[in-house]
């Protein structure tokens, strides 16, 4: 079981945090121009999955999996979404519960508690780093 | 346990053949409303949708159906030619009988949603984190998963089932065969135009009844 890598985008889609763990493969793409790609991937899925639903949707998209690596997807009611790629191999309930812990205990505590952190930029405080370094290792799903 | 949905998208990103669910239960609420409205209903495309106030199961997204039993047509015209936001605004027409519904995809916004997957496709390998990875193989969402196969001459078979359905891969492998045997094979059959078989329709349906039956081919 792997974490390849995480995204934090706020509400209006700007990039606010990225972090690496397991990555092997890297595009020649600047960073900025790859988040604007999965974003963009993410609204359309949004919108293609709710046309499709024959029932009403609570969560809406949850996860997608390709033959490499499962891309897991979280989005609270205000807007901030985080994506998470870990391999196949996980269900998308525990790394549900893991973005859930990285937006309650990490996010919200270290960037939107920081006096020093304005929302909607990205997010450079290296106490966030290290706490949320620490939670993904301590992670059962994280091993190198 | 059900199939939603089967789409075959031609490697051009066409629709060739698509299947509802036979039996779909259709979700619709009628009720009574005073004047004035407590739930916001806006324009979004040709439909009439809920914008704000859930209640009484109309919920956000679900379209307007009928004004007193008058079924609306194209766009907010009713079928008596009124215009649906005129009868709504005005207060002598109350009380009003609103019927809301989740709207159905017509066959056109079927084929707009086939080609939409073409590039989620194709940016789930872009956007990989290791080498060598295929495109989306199952999307998974609180009331459906989108399984999918890709052939390795580009045709995309899609299912759209139960989050729980069991036996959807041995469903794709079976659509394959049966695409192969009877649109293939058929002499009236031109590349990626619309599958119109008989043949291939009766077998479809009888892999669809097993696979919801038993949960195996």
């Amino acid at each position: 079981m792997t974490i390849f890598n995480l995204w934090l985008f706020d509400e209006k889609g700007n990039l606010i945090y990225y972090r690496e763990w397991n990555r092997k493969k890297n595009t020649s793409m600047e960073r900025n121009e790859e988040a604007k790609l999965l974003y963009g991937m993410l609204f359309s899925i949004k919108s293609f999955v709710n046309k499709l639903s024959p029932a009403d949707m609570k969560d809406g998209f949850l996860s997608y999996k390709t033959s490499k690596y499962r891309l897991n997807y979280y989005e609270t009611p205000t807007g901030v979404k985080l994506v998470m790629n870990t391999d196949t191999t996980v269900t998308h309930p525990i790394v549900r519960d893991l973005l859930k812990s990285v937006y309650g205990q990490i996010y919200v505590e270290y960037a939107v508690k920081n006096p020093m952190y304005v929302l909607g930029q990205p997010i450079e405080s290296e106490l966030f780093g290290v706490k949320l370094d620490d939670l993904v290792r301590a992670s059962p799903l994280f091993k190198a | 346990m059900a199939i939603f949905n089967i789409f075959i998208v031609s490697k051009s990103g066409g629709l060739i053949y698509h299947y509802d669910q036979a039996n779909a239960p259709m979700q619709e609420v009628e009720k009574t409303f005073g004047f004035p409205l407590d739930i916001k209903l806006k324009r979004e495309g040709s439909r009439v949708v809920v914008a704000f106030g859930q209640r009484d199961g109309i919920r956000l997204g679900h379209s307007l159906l009928s004004v007193n039993g008058v079924p609306l047509t194209s766009g907010t015209e009713l079928q008596d030619g009124r215009d649906a936001f005129e009868v709504i605004e005005a207060k002598e027409n109350y009380p009003l009988a609103l019927k809301f519904g989740r709207p159905k995809a017509t066959t056109n916004e079927k084929i707009v949603l086939a080609s939409m997957f073409y590039p989620l496709f194709a940016l789930a390998v872009q956007l990989s984190p290791e080498l060598g990875s295929s495109g989306i193989q199952e999307l998974e969402t609180d009331t459906f998963k989108l399984h999918c196969m890709q052939t390795l001459t580009g045709v995309k078979f899609l299912v759209v089932c139960d989050p729980k359905q069991a036996g959807v891969d041995q469903l794709l492998d079976k659509l394959y065969e049966l695409y192969a045997d009877f649109a293939l094979k058929n002499p009236f059959y031109s590349l990626e135009m619309p599958i119109r078989a008989d043949l291939f329709d009766q077998n479809l349906q009888i892999a669809i009844e097993q696979i919801e039956r038993t949960g195996f081919i």
